[in-house]
């Protein structure tokens, strides 16, 4: 046992006596939404003290079933065995109860509450008045036993993504749980990051004291930490094994079948291109009125991806909301074709500027407004949705959105679906859809590929690359290097809001990338 | 304006913002509670005026004004919780319902008032925290009222509270994000209907100040608003009980200022003076909002933030 997982055997605040890592099965569990079959007849096993990965594309319901399991939803059919004994986990708090946790896709930290408060609140012996001065000291010395820390005195809302990520996990082991559920873990990590957390993870069940099952789209992650691992396609169970015994090809054609991988059109070669999008002296501020983009200069050419690289928190996330209307500059001018640009409805559907936000739900969908709509924000005031000034059409709406959700796969059960509904990779996919089916000029794109699955990473890639082959401008900002070195013909590294260091691809490394993220060059 | 009447202005302010913040606070106190459990409830107006009522009414029948207080805050803790029932029922707009209830409330509370409007009810009585004095000003601005002192006590109680206590934490967890609760087992609508019923036994009681204290007596345009002014009172305290209970001291002071200039002469303007808090409320919202942010320390489940 090693030092790290030893110390978490005896947890200073909720000593529940010696717990061992729990064993979970599931027996045809079965979820259907409306008249969709989200998960049809699924039995896995996980054993105790293992790491057992759950794989499958994008709406492949592996969500829905670690949720049924958790008692966040009720299962249609089916049930659980908790150590071989069937249990009914009717709630989340039932769940807790019998050791189960769960990190869910979506952050459940309480953003007012500061971490020590979101932590104190979740365990199941809260006293009805908290002792705060021993609530922390218990705390300190809970995390001076963890490789990671995160500032605890903040309200939550002000933390980064991946040290949101690294409290919801360390809230689990607060709580002594001994089956952790993950779903996507490492999504807002770096790969640095993620292998920490896994790493400590990966001790602790090896130790017997905790079995974890996780949901990752990461073949790299899923071969270096699991020990076994079940798939899902299109909601049924379709296998699983040892990881040690199959490789990443076979796992990779038990999730999608024997469809054919999109293939990536080359990189066409172009000469003395015309400047396209025209960033001068971009300045803008964060939500606490700080500046966070310090006189940005960039050109890109047409049929050019720059790609900008950075540690998230650089200012990368308000660069592209100015450039999507969603904030104010404070100063500097945007240029399309050497004509000032504002990001104004008119102004973007003459230049034909188009993006692919991070976080597409929040930032380019309204949750409750169905797939059909949101499908028709670019084009509902045209003909022919709208024929008369002012009246929609929905028959042409609804046509359009059938077309689209064919032409770029998007799973729903049908155009009327609240676009909520969808599972995160499908959401995505209906973006793009909206944004590339027409012609585009200028492309902006943020952390396109971000929770999706190999296959919708390949079709979203092979996409931008298409448009830029068409002689889209493209500007591309991602916290993935392998992606910015894979598809741009630029990069230009940002960190702390500015642009320092700027190099056609051939001519710089990852080591150099690495080197200006960090701040020096 | 000589010193004399400056400082019988300023006295009169002081007074003015003991005696006059009360409804406010108890109101605010109510609205802040139920805010920070995720919903609003813009009924409490309405809830105001009919605790208004039934205290004068109980007071008079009964004799023991407190009674009265204790009748009104059950009363309004009725209309909290037909408020926090129909909410949960899908597809319910807290707002809307919440304007429904001001008029029923209001509407009920005039039906069976209006044999209560001529007679005249024991009043609630007030503490001399004056004695010390010799100057009868002072004597005076330190006649307070109880429930005064209860409200005050109450802000911090609850500032404590939402700090340090499991109830505390609870209501602002199912206020700030529904799905984490969800996810920590807690039953949102519960906490919801509770902490909505509470705030209308807060309002109720803020109601029964007004009759059976400051103005003292039972009129159908008794309460002229403030019910609707201690929402907007939330808002520019940025749910804070302590910040709740100064914002009511300024109000109560701003709504003085007419009565006091009139005392030392000063008459003309006296309606717009009087309109002063109003004014406040208008010029407290345009200065907190701000097209770029989100208002600061809103609990991210309120209709109007989400
Ligand atoms: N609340 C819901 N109502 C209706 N349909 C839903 C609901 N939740 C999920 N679905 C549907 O169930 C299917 C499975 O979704 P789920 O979220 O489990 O996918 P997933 O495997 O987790 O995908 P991803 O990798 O994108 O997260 C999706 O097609 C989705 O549209
Ligand atoms: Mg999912």
């Amino acid at each position: 046992m090693s030092a790290t997982a030893a110390a978490l055997a005896e947890p200073p605040v909720s000593p529940l006596g010696a717990k061992k890592a729990i064993g979970l099965e599931t027996i045809g569990m079965t979820k259907i939404f409306g008249s969709m079959v989200a998960l049809g007849d699924v039995s896995i096993k996980v054993k105790p003290g293992s790491f057992h990965a759950l794989l499958g594309e994008n709406g492949a319901g592996k969500s829905t079933l670690v949720k049924c399991i958790m008692g966040f939803y009720q299962p249609t059919r089916g049930s659980v065995l908790i150590d071989g004994r069937e249990t009914e986990i009717s709630n989340p708090k039932v769940a807790r109860d019998v050791g189960i946790g769960m990190v869910y896709q979506h952050f459940t930290l309480v953003p007012s509450l500061t971490a020590t408060e979101n932590l104190v609140i979740a365990r199941a012996d809260v006293p009805s008045v908290i002792d705060w001065k021993k609530e922390k000291k218990s705390l300190d010395a809970l995390f001076d036993r963890m490789p990671f820390r995160v500032p605890l005195d903040v309200p939550v809302s002000s933390l980064a993504a991946g040290e949101k990520q690294k409290l919801e996990i360390l809230k689990q082991l607060y709580l002594d749980q001994r089956f952790l559920i993950l779903d996507e873990p490492t999504s807002v990590l770096t790969p640095g990051e993620a292998d920490e957390i896994l790493g400590l993870l990966k001790t602790m069940t090896d130790a017997g004291d905790l079995t974890i099952l996780m949901i990752s789209h990461k073949f790299r992650e899923v071969t270096a930490f699991a020990d076994e691992f079940s798939v899902l396609r299109k909601g049924e169970y379709m296998g699983g094994g040892v990881t040690a015994n199959v490789s990443v090809a076979e796992m990779s054609r038990m999730m999608i079948g024997d469809m054919k991988l999109r293939e990536r059109a080359a990189r066409k070669t172009f000469e003395k291109q015309p400047v396209v999008l025209d960033l001068a002296g971009i300045c803008a501020e964060d939500d606490e009125g700080l500046p966070a983009v310090d006189a940005v200069n960039l050109k890109i050419r047409a049929g050019e991806i720059v790609g900008i690289a950075g540690v998230s928190g650089n200012g990368q996330s308000e660069l592209i909301e100015t450039l999507t209307g969603q904030r104010d500059l404070t100063s500097g001018r945007f240029f399309v074709k050497d004509q000032p640009y504002e990001p104004s409805r008119e102004k973007m559907a003459k230049f034909k500027v188009f993006g692919l936000p991070e976080e597409p739900l929040k930032n380019a969908c309204v949750r409750r407004m169905t797939v059909a709509e949101n499908l028709a924000f670019r084009s509902f005031d045209q003909p022919p949705i709208s024929k008369r000034r002012g009246f929609l059409s929905p028959g042409p709406m609804r046509a359009k959105a059938k077309e689209l959700i064919a032409a770029y796969r998007v799973k729903t059960p049908g155009p009327d679906e609240p676009i909520e509904n969808l599972s995160g990779g499908n959401v995505q996919r209906a973006v793009l859809a909206r944004e590339l089916s027409t012609q585009v000029e200028v492309l902006i794109v943020a952390n396109p590929c971000f929770g999706l699955d190999f296959a919708s990473i390949a079709e979203i890639r092979s996409q931008i690359m298409d448009q830029r082959n068409g002689g889209a401008a493209v500007l591309l900002v991602s916290e993935d290097l392998d992606e910015i070195l894979e598809l741009s013909d630029r990069v230009a590294v940002m960190s702390e809001g500015r642009i320092d260091y700027v190099a056609p691809i051939g001519e710089t490394d990852r080591a150099t990338i690495g080197q200006a993220m960090a701040g020096h060059h | 304006m000589d010193d004399a009447g400056l400082s019988t202005v300023l006295f009169a302010m002081i007074a003015g913002a003991i005696r006059v913040s009360t409804p406010f606070l108890f109101v605010s106190l109510g609205e802040c509670l139920t805010e920070k459990s995720g919903r609003i409830n813009l009924g409490l107006e309405g809830t105001l005026v009919f605790g208004a009522m039934s205290a004068y009414a109980i007071s008079y029948e009964t004799g023991s004004p407190w009674l009265g207080v204790l009748v009104a805050g059950f009363a309004g803790m009725m209309f909290g919780a037909l408020h926090g029932y129909i909410c949960k029922l899908p597809k319910v707009n807290d707002i809307a319902i919440g304007i429904a209830l001001m008029l029923f409330g209001t509407g009920l509370a005039f039906f069976f008032g209006k044999a209560y409007i001529q007679p005249a009810a024991p009043r609630l009585p007030s503490i001399p925290l004056g004695w010390w004095s010799d100057n009868p000003q002072i004597r005076q601005v330190m006649d307070v009222n109880p429930l005064f002192l209860v409200g005050a006590v109450l802000a911090v109680a609850m500032w404590w509270a939402f700090k340090n206590t499991r109830l505390g934490l609870v209501v602002r967890t199912t206020g700030d994000s529904a799905p984490a609760a969800l996810a920590l087992g807690v039953n949102v609508n519960l906490v919801r209907f509770l902490a909505t019923a509470a705030g209308g036994f807060l309002a109720g009681v803020g109601g029964s100040f007004l009759s059976l204290f400051y103005p003292g007596s039972w009129t159908e345009g008794l309460s002229s608003g403030q019910g609707l002014m201690a929402v907007a009172l939330v808002i520019f305290s940025r749910w804070n009980p302590l910040a709740c209970f100064g914002a009511a001291l300024l109000f109560g002071a701003a709504g003085a200022l007419g009565p006091a200039l009139q005392s030392i002469g000063i008459s003309r303007g006296y309606h717009f003076f009087n309109a002063a808090p109003y004014l406040m409320t208008l010029a407290i919202m345009i200065l907190s909002i701000s097209p770029k942010r989100s208002l600061k320390g809103a609990p991210g489940e309120l209709s109007i933030t989400k």
